[in-house]
C-alpha cells in the first residue's frame, strides 16, 4: 500500500521518458498532474488509515524486499508511515499536486518533447522525495536524499543552453555534495557504533543513554548529520547554492527550493529527534546556526532586486528559523513551520511565477510597478502569501513562528529570541518591499530594454498583460486558502486551542526525558505567551509599515539610503562577497591545485610511467625481431639447442 | 643377449640421425619423415626401460606417443599440401614468410 505512493510519480515519470516524443503535451502534463493526485489520494487514505489507529500505535511499515542482506547485517527496502512521514507526504504530494497542475500552463511555450523532460523530471523528484520521507532506515532515506539532489540539478540546469542555468545546477549539485560526504560518514559512524541504519532502532539504543555532557559518539554523529543538512536545507555555510537554483524555472523554484526539497534537512532533525536530544552542544550549534542564516538571508533579502532572488533569500531565511526551532528543541514548532511555510512559500513563487509569466520573462523589481490592477488574482493571492509570512495575527506563518520564538524564549536563548524577532522584522520589510515594487504605484520603464533596444523602450509595454490562466490561478488560489488556514492546525493553549499538529507529531518526536535533561520549555506561562505573540505581532506590522512608508510614500528615501551608506549597501547587494568568498578560498585553490597536478603529476610520472613502458617494449622488440629468421632449419636448431641445454642441466646437478 | 645399454644406444643413434635429418635435408616431407624417426627412437627407448623395470607404463605411453604421431602426420602432410600449392616448393628454406 505505502509503495504506491512513490511509485506512482516514477510510473508518470517513465510514462513521461519514453513517450516523450510520441506524447501530445496534454496528455504529458494529465499524465504528470494525474500520478501526482493519484499519489496525493493514496497518501490521503494511508494517512487515514494510520490516523484510525489508537495515538501510540500510529505506525504502519512495508517491507518490500531485502536490499542488503549479509550474515547479521540485514537492510530491507522498507516504507514506514509515522505522523511525521504522514504530514510530509501530504505536504509533497498536496503542494506537489498543485504546481505540477500550475506547471502544465506555466510551460506550455516549451517544445513538446522539452514538455515532457520537465514533467519526467518533476515527478521523479517527488517519487524520491515521497521515498526520503517514508524511507525506515538511513539507506533509503539516503537513496531519495541523493534522488532529490539529482533531480535538483537537473531542474536548475533544465535551460541547460543558457550558461547561468547550467552553471547554477552544477553549484547546487557540487555544494549538496559537500554536505551528504557528512551526512554519509554520519551514517557509517552511527552503524560501526550502533550497528544498525534503523531510525526506530538506533532511537531506542539511544534513548537509553543520558545525554553527553562532553562532546562524544552521540555529539559526532549529530554533528555530522546535521551539516549533510546545511547542504540540503541551505544553511550557513552551504546556502550559497540555493539563491543561484533561481535559474531554474519558477514552478521549480516552487516546489524544491521553497516546499519540499529544501525541508529534508529540517525533516532528517526531526526523524532523529533522540540523537540530537542527546548531543546538547550540537543543538546549541543548530540553533545559532539557524539563527544566524535567519538573520543573514534576511537582511540580503532587503536589498535584492530581482523578484525570484528576494524569495529565494527569504526561503534560506525561514529554513533559518526551522533550524533555530529544532536547535531549541521545539521539533513540533519546526516541523509546523515547515508546513506553513510549504502552503506559502510556494503561493509566493507560483505568484512571482505568474508575474514572470505576465510580463514574459522579466524579473527585475525596478521594471515592475503598478500591476495590482492588471493581475488582479495574481496581487490578491500574492498578498495572503505575504501577510502570512510577515506574521499578521490570524494567517499560517503568524502561528507557526511565534511557535518558534516562543519556544526559543522558553527554552532559555532570549539572544537568539531577539535575533528571530529582529529577522521577522527583516522578513515583514522585504515581503513588503515586494509587494509595493511591484503591484503599487505606476509602472517603471524597463531600463535594461532602453539601453539594448531602442524599439522596446518606445513601444507601449503594458498594453497586453494577462492574468495567470485558469490552470495557473487554481493552485494560487487553493495555496492562498491554506496559507491562512494551515495555521490553525496548531493554535497554541494560549489562545485556546489544542495544538492539535503537536500532538499529533508525539509518537515520532517525543524524546522519553531521561534523567538530567533539560527541559525547560514547560515551565513558560501562556501570559508569557500572549506577550511574546503582542510583540511579534506589533514586529510584523511595523515592518509592513516601515516598507509601505519606504516605498510608497517615499520613495526617494531608499535610495538615499543607499547612497548615503554606500558601504553597507553594496556589501549587502552583493550578498557579502560570499561567493567570491568561497571562490578564492575553495574553488580557485582547488582549480590552480588539479592544474599543477594536471601538468606536473599528471604529465610527467603518469604519462611517463605508461608511455615509457611502450617504448621499453618497442625497443626490445626490434632487437629481438632479429631472432624471428623465418628459417626452420633455425627454429629446428634452437630447439634442439634448448633440450639439449635442459637435460645438460640436469644430467650435471 | 642384447642388454639394456644396447637398446639405448641404438635408440640414441636413431634419434641422432632422425634429428639430423630433421635440421639438413632440404624436402619438407623428408623432415616430417625425420621426425617419425625420432619418435620412434623415444619409443624404443620407452620399451626398452619397461622391460628392464618389469613395468607395462612404458608400453601405454608408445601407444600414446603412437597415437599422436599418426595426428601429427595427418596435419602436417595437409600443411605441407597447402604450402605446396602457396610457393610451388618443397624446400623449407623458401618459407621464410614469417621473417622477423
Amino acid at each position: 500500500m505505502l509503495l504506491w505512493i512513490p511509485l506512482l510519480p516514477f510510473v508518470g515519470f517513465l510514462v513521461n521518458t519514453f513517450g516523450a516524443r510520441r506524447l501530445p503535451k496534454k496528455a504529458v502534463g494529465a499524465v504528470a498532474s494525474g500520478a501526482m493526485f493519484a499519489a496525493f489520494l493514496a497518501s490521503v487514505m494511508a494517512v487515514r488509515a494510520l490516523v484510525s489507529l489508537p495515538a501510540e500505535a500510529r505506525e504502519v511499515t512495508q517491507t518490500i524486499f531485502t536490499w542488503i542482506g549479509s550474515a547479521d547485517f540485514q537492510v530491507p527496502l522498507g516504507l514506514r508511515l509515522d505522523p511525521l512521514s504522514a504530514l510530509m507526504i501530504l505536504v509533497v504530494t498536496g503542494i506537489g499536486f498543485l504546481i505540477h497542475l500550475y506547471s502544465t500552463a506555466y510551460m506550455i511555450d516549451e517544445e513538446p518533447h522539452e514538455y515532457a523532460r520537465y514533467f519526467a523530471y518533476l515527478n521523479l523528484f517527488a517519487a524520491f522525495m515521497l521515498l526520503l520521507v517514508l524511507g525506515e532506515n538511513f539507506l533509503v532515506l539516503f537513496v531519495g536524499w541523493e534522488g532529490v539532489g539529482l533531480c535538483s540539478y537537473l531542474l536548475i540546469g533544465f535551460w541547460y543552453k543558457n550558461r547561468f542555468a547550467a552553471d547554477a545546477g552544477k553549484k547546487a549539485f557540487i555544494v549538496n555534495r559537500i554536505g551528504d560526504v557528512a551526512f554519509i560518514l554520519g551514517v557509517l559512524l552511527a552503524f560501526t557504533q550502533f550497528g544498525s541504519v534503523n531510525f526506530k532502532e538506533l532511537n531506542g539504543v539511544i534513548a537509553g543513554f543520558r545525554p553527553e555532557e562532553t562532546f562524544g559518539v552521540v555529539s559526532a554523529i549529530a554533528l555530522l548529520l546535521f551539516i549533510g543538512a546545511t547542504g540540503k536545507s541551505a544553511q550557513i555555510p552551504l546556502y550559497v547554492w540555493l539563491p543561484d537554483a533561481m535559474e531554474g524555472p519558477t514552478p521549480v523554484s516552487a516546489l524544491i527550493h521553497a516546499a519540499t526539497m529544501v525541508t529534508a534537512g529540517v525533516y532528517l532533525i526531526g526523524r532523529n529527534a533522540v540523537i540530537f536530544t542527546h548531543a546538547p552542544e550540537v543543538m546549541t550549534i543548530v540553533a545559532v546556526i539557524g539563527t544566524a542564516t535567519a538573520l543573514w538571508a534576511g537582511a540580503v533579502g532587503m536589498v535584492q532586486n530581482d523578484i525570484k532572488r528576494v524569495l529565494a533569500y527569504s526561503t534560506v531565511s525561514q529554513l533559518g528559523y526551522m533550524f533555530m526551532a529544532m536547535g531549541v528543541g521545539a521539533y513540533a514548532a519546526g516541523i509546523f513551520h515547515l508546513l506553513t511555510h510549504a502552503f506559502f512559500k510556494a503561493l509566493l513563487f507560483l505568484g512571482s511565477g505568474a508575474v514572470i509569466h505576465a510580463l514574459a520573462g522579466e524579473q527585475d523589481l525596478r521594471h515592475m510597478g503598478g500591476l495590482k490592477k492588471e493581475l488582479p488574482i495574481t496581487y490578491w493571492t500574492f498578498l495572503v502569501g505575504a501577510l502570512a509570512i510577515a506574521g499578521v495575527p490570524g494567517l499560517a506563518g503568524f502561528f507557526s513562528k511565534d511557535e518558534i520564538l516562543y519556544r526559543t524564549f522558553a527554552a532559555g536563548h532570549p539572544m537568539l529570541w531577539t535575533v528571530g524577532a529582529i529577522t521577522s522584522l527583516m522578513t515583514a520589510f522585504y515581503m513588503f518591499r515586494l509587494v509595493f515594487l511591484a503591484f503599487h504605484g505606476e509602472r517603471r520603464e524597463p531600463v535594461a530594454h532602453a539601453t539594448h533596444d531602442t524599439h522596446a523602450a518606445h513601444a507601449p509595454h503594458a498594453s497586453h498583460l494577462h492574468d495567470a490562466p485558469r490552470a495557473m490561478a487554481m493552485p494560487l488560489i487553493v495555496l492562498a486558502i491554506g496559507s491562512v488556514l494551515a495555521g490553525y492546525l496548531n493554535v497554541p493553549a494560549a489562545l485556546g486551542g489544542t495544538a492539535f499538529l503537536e500532538h499529533f507529531l508525539e509518537p515520532s518526536l517525543h524524546v522519553p526525558v531521561v534523567e538530567g535533561m533539560h527541559g525547560a520549555a514547560e515551565h513558560a506561562s501562556h501570559g508569557l505567551e500572549m506577550t511574546l505573540m503582542i510583540v511579534s505581532s506589533l514586529i510584523a506590522v511595523a515592518g509592513i509599515g516601515i516598507a509601505a512608508f519606504l516605498y510608497l510614500k517615499r520613495p526617494a528615501i531608499p535610495e538615499a539610503m543607499a547612497a548615503r551608506f554606500p558601504g553597507a549597501y553594496r556589501f549587502l547587494v552583493n550578498k557579502g562577497y560570499i561567493d567570491e568568498l568561497y571562490d578564492a578560498v575553495v574553488v580557485q585553490p582547488i582549480k590552480s591545485l588539479s592544474e599543477h597536478v594536471l601538468w606536473k603529476a599528471d604529465a610527467t610520472v603518469i604519462d611517463g610511467a605508461v608511455n615509457g613502458m611502450g617504448q621499453i617494449v618497442a625497443e626490445s622488440g626490434a632487437v629481438l625481431r632479429q631472432m624471428q629468421t623465418g628459417s626452420l632449419r633455425m627454429y629446428a636448431v634452437s630447439v634442439l639447442f634448448g633440450a639439449v641445454m635442459i637435460v645438460g642441466y640436469y644430467l650435471w646437478s | 643377449m642384447a642388454e639394456l645399454n644396447h637398446y639405448l644406444i641404438l635408440s640414441a643413434v636413431l634419434f641422432t640421425i632422425g634429428t639430423a635429418g630433421v635440421v639438413l635435408r632440404r624436402n619438407v616431407i623428408t623432415v616430417l619423415l625425420s621426425i617419425e624417426v625420432m619418435l620412434n627412437a623415444v619409443n624404443l627407448t620407452f620399451i626398452a626401460f619397461g622391460r628392464f623395470l618389469g613395468s607395462s607404463d612404458g608400453q601405454i605411453i608408445v601407444f600414446f606417443v603412437i597415437t599422436v604421431a599418426a595426428a601429427e602426420a595427418a596435419v602436417g602432410l595437409a600443411l605441407v599440401i597447402a604450402l605446396f600449392r602457396h610457393v610451388e616448393t618443397l624446400n623449407p628454406d623458401a618459407f621464410r614468410q614469417l621473417r622477423g
